[in-house]
């Protein structure tokens, strides 16, 4: 049976016809072809679709579509405001701290997440709260010292 | 270093042109394509680690609402079989061929059976419960010691290896044999002889993105596919080969890739989704699962060494001898050649022999994994090293300074090194403060060398002038890691121009010529020399254009700076490329030029890292507390993204020290496909990764590059093995270091009181 859902995704209202068990991952890729929140485990493990549902974050391949009825979804496309570049978005493409870059649209959600309730993280504190993405390419290193260079930016008043 | 030139935007950190879409989630990545008529299609795989199929029944399946197409391997052209078996079994294209999909056996547990094209991906997986296949299990083969036990299961009965005179059927592949001098004469002068043995297990390359593909096909024949590979041209020629197409009617736009290190330089979906398309007359996409990407994709698997390095009491070594087994999967082919090229390869050995076997198991057919097959030997030889150092009292840098290679030296596998930066990296290493810093209880340092050999291979590229005096650049590798932004760096820098003013293309294989894959560490050796052909070419036709305006010998005129000079001088005021580009339309037309070459003159790479661990001795866990990774660039065009290839190297080597590795069951199937059980690295498991990159310039590559991407791989296994033993006194010679391994050595030394 189809379900019906209206949500609100990156500030926009929408509605769409969600399947039987239908992840919000799949809603978001397959169905509204928003694309940009990627799929590298689809069992939670990687990080990759980390999007914000209702100021928490989660693994959207973890949530069914259903479950977002009446909420709003926060993903990597929403992240650049009126075409201007968050500075976790300024400071990861400085910074070098993407290579293949799949796994930064699931880093750059799940980096704001914390600078929301942490603006001033240590290094032991990126690197815990980061624990649940996964990058195979950089190491972490230039991602870590970007999300600090961007705590840094915020707390600034930059961006 | 030594080159005094001063560059205007080689070695500076410019953003990468792609980077805006990748964090904003525009790029395009393999599963990121869609059609309005596309089927999702999805793969039966074999739940046995070896198997004879008996039949398979797929009526069932085709019956069901929404399913459009059902294939078998029997749906799949046979064209290989007779070279094959007039090769003794062995025949690349065969083994490709088999690995995509199973004929009469299914060889691992992950193996292709059949596959479905449905309208949605659930009626897809509903269908493939309806195949009904019936199996023969035969006893399988699953580790180097069963495979080449007298009365092993052969993985391959009819198959014989190769490099043995008169071969019974058995399950060594291959047999090869190489080396210098004679390693007796080398053993009988040495003070010192370590001989030991190694093991690793199978591990992953791990990439984020699994393999994905969208396949059109129409009436006529042609192929359209949207893939993420290491090679788009790759993919059309295995597609083509497998499928018996012509190369012309089949075209491959490449995706952004998510990662591939190696293992996305073969093909596993897209003949299956040619097939599906053409049987069901619609798109047809496919996308792994993590679970499919662990069992059916890569891996490169386990490894056998056994070692015996010789020297002198004074530190000089002497002799090196080596048989390495590799197991290559169900259907070998595996990294023993480099492994066996490369674990002599950094020192001055008079004599060495390496002797290595190809092995088949019921696993995954291996794939790439970078620097293939040197990380395993690396291991092996650098932990002899250190012991042979601490036996000999000898710092373990200073040992390997007396026998580094250097120009001249003779290389275990066969030529005589040019320009290279061994020395200097090891020297970077010694002078580094972190190599002398002091060091807490339960702490251990480590340091190790490693080798890569780099790639040239062909490539091609476009430049194409813009007439508002911008510039095009059209390149036929996928850009894995930043490679765009090195290869606009090299051509602002030839012409001249703003960085900003370069744009790069990753261009599909109708657009651009042959290119070999991203591989081999060559993008921006290789393809960059391409680029600069280009280039230059571009350059000599400003001029010809600057002279024709000024209506002097066009030998007069030369570019400088972004702009054709008179004479070299600024009467008549200098032509800017701007301006010759605006007219170019006035004065013959528009300007490119296409440049097409095999690179050679590679610059072989070494690095050093230096590693400091803490082991909980409660637990047996080991943690990197500290890690600097030293390497020769040759020259660093992008210096960013050259770290960032040894930071990742440098932690996915840690990652296969400490704690990767396939688990199998008794009936050979993996236990551990998914993030969870198969642990890669996260954040919180490493500290940063210091990096010291070393220039010691290539003189065959106009700016001096090395390639860069496989050797950060090779020193990390054995610099954290070192390491654990400077912090443990116990040395561990089988992988991974995980904390039940290390606490059983820990416990066993403490009771046996040798540590």
């Amino acid at each position: 049976m189809k379900r019906h859902i209206s949500t609100t995704i990156d500030g926009e209202a929408l509605e769409f016809l969600s399947e039987d068990g239908q992840t919000l991952l799949d809603a978001l890729r397959d169905v509204l072809l928003k694309t940009g929140t990627k799929e590298g485990c689809g069992t939670g493990d990687c990080g990759a679709c980390s999007v914000m549902l209702d100021g928490r974050l989660v693994c959207a391949c973890l949530v069914l579509a259903a479950e977002v009825e009446g909420a709003s979804v926060e993903t990597v496309e929403g992240l650049a405001e009126a075409g201007e570049l968050h500075p976790l978005q300024k400071r990861f493409l400085e910074g070098a701290a993407l290579q293949c870059g799949v796994c930064t649209p699931g880093f750059l959600v799940a980096a704001k997440a914390l600078l929301e309730i942490n603006p001033d993280p240590s290094e032991k504190e990126v690197r815990y709260w980061l624990a649940g993405n996964l990058c195979r390419c950089t190491g972490y290193d230039k991602i870590i010292r970007s999300v600090l260079d961007a705590a840094a930016d915020v707390r600034g008043g930059a961006g | 270093m030594s080159d005094e030139k001063k560059f205007r935007w080689v070695g500076t950190r410019p953003i990468r042109p792609d980077g805006i879409d990748k964090v904003t989630g525009r790029a395009q990545y393999g599963a990121d394509f869609a059609l309005p008529d596309m089927l999702w299609g999805r793969v039966l795989r074999s739940p046995h680690a070896h198997a004879r199929i008996l039949s398979i029944e797929t009526g069932a399946a085709a019956a069901l609402e929404g399913v459009h197409a059902v294939m078998t391997g029997q749906d799949l052209p046979d064209l290989f079989a007779e070279k094959a078996a007039a090769s003794g079994g062995h025949d690349d294209s065969n083994n490709l061929a088999h690995n995509v999909m199973a004929r009469d056996k299914a060889l691992y547990h992950g193996h292709a059976v059949a596959a479905v094209a449905a309208t949605s991906r659930e009626i897809a997986e509903r269908a493939l419960e309806l195949i009904d296949v019936e199996y023969e299990v035969l006893p399988h083969v699953l580790d180097i010691p069963t495979a080449l036990a007298a009365d092993a299961p052969l993985v391959h009965p009819d198959r014989v290896a190769q490099g043995i005179e008169n071969p019974e059927p058995s399950n060594i592949a291959k047999r090869l044999e190489m080396g210098h001098g004679d390693p007796e004469e080398g053993f009988a002068e040495a003070d010192e002889i370590i001989e030991r043995e190694f093991s690793t297990r199978p591990v992953h390359q791990g990439y984020i993105e699994p393999h994905a593909c969208l396949a059109q096909t129409t009436p006529d024949g042609r192929v359209t596919l949207w893939s993420s590979s290491q090679g788009h041209f790759m993919v059309r020629d295995y597609t083509a080969k497998l499928l018996d197409i012509d190369l012309s009617l089949v075209r491959v736009i490449p995706a952004e890739i998510g990662g591939g290190f190696g293992g996305k330089t073969t093909v596993y979906l897209e003949p299956i989704a040619v097939s599906l398309s053409r049987k069901s007359g619609r798109s047809v996409k496919m996308v792994m699962s993590r679970e499919e990407v662990f069992r059916a994709s890569g891996p490169t698997l386990g490894t056998r060494i056994k070692l015996k390095v010789g020297v002198t009491r004074e530190g000089v070594l002497t002799a090196g001898e080596a048989t390495l087994h590799y197991e290559g999967g169900a259907f070998g082919g595996s990294s023993v050649g480099a492994g066996c090229m490369t674990i002599f390869a950094p020192y001055a050995f008079p004599h060495v022999r390496s002797t290595g076997y190809d092995v088949m198991v019921n696993k995954p057919k291996g794939a790439a994994y970078r620097a293939p097959g040197a990380p395993m030997a690396a291991f092996a030889l650098e932990t002899v090293m250190d012991e042979l150092a601490q036996r000999l009292e000898i710092d373990p840098v200073d040992f390997r300074l007396r026998n580094a290679a250097k120009e001249g030296t003779l290389a275990s596998f066969g030529p005589r090194y040019r320009r290279i930066g061994c020395v200097e990296t090891l020297e970077a290493v010694r002078d580094h403060p972190h190599y002398s810093a002091p060091l807490g209880p339960n702490q251990g340092r480590g340091v190790a060398l490693g080798f890569w050999f780099n790639a040239g291979l062909q490539s091609s590229a476009g430049v194409n002038l813009n007439p508002d005096g911008t510039v095009t650049v059209l390149s036929g590798n996928p850009d894995i890691g930043g490679s765009r932004a090195s290869l606009a760096i090299m051509a602002a820098e030839e012409f001249g121009i703003e960085y900003e003013h370069v744009d790069v293309m990753v261009a599909d294989t109708h657009a651009v010529g042959y290119t070999d894959v991203t591989g081999g560490s060559r993008v921006t050796f290789a393809t960059g020399m391409a680029i600069i052909e280009a280039a230059r070419d571009v350059m000599g036709q400003l001029c010809k254009r600057a002279a024709a305006v000024w209506d002097v010998d066009a030998e007069r005129v030369s570019w400088h700076e972004g702009e054709a000079r008179l004479d070299g001088g600024v009467e008549p005021a200098p032509l800017s490329l701007a301006a010759l580009a605006k007219n170019a339309g006035k004065t013959g037309g528009p300007i490119s030029a296409r440049a097409a070459l095999t690179a050679r003159g590679v610059g072989m790479g070494f690095g050093a890292h230096i590693c400091d661990v803490e082991v909980d001795p409660e637990t047996g866990k080991v943690d990197v507390i500290r890690y600097t990774a030293v390497q020769d660039a040759g020259r660093a065009i992008h210096p960013s993204y050259v770290e960032g290839q040894m930071q990742g190297g440098a932690v996915q080597g840690i990652g296969w020290a400490l704690n990767e590795e396939y688990v199998f069951d008794g009936e050979g199937r993996v236990e551990n496909p998914g993030f969870l059980d198969y642990r890669i690295p996260v954040a919180s498991d490493v500290p940063m990764i210091d990096t010291v990159i070393v220039e010691v310039p290539n003189p065959a590559h106009p700016y001096g590059v090395r390639g860069v991407g496989e050797v950060p791989i090779v020193p990390p296994i054995p610099a954290v093995v070192n390491a654990v033993h400077a912090a443990t006194g116990v040395r561990f010679c089988d992988l991974p270091l995980s904390p039940a391994r290390v606490l059983a050595r820990l416990d066993e030394a403490q009771s046996s009181g040798s540590a």
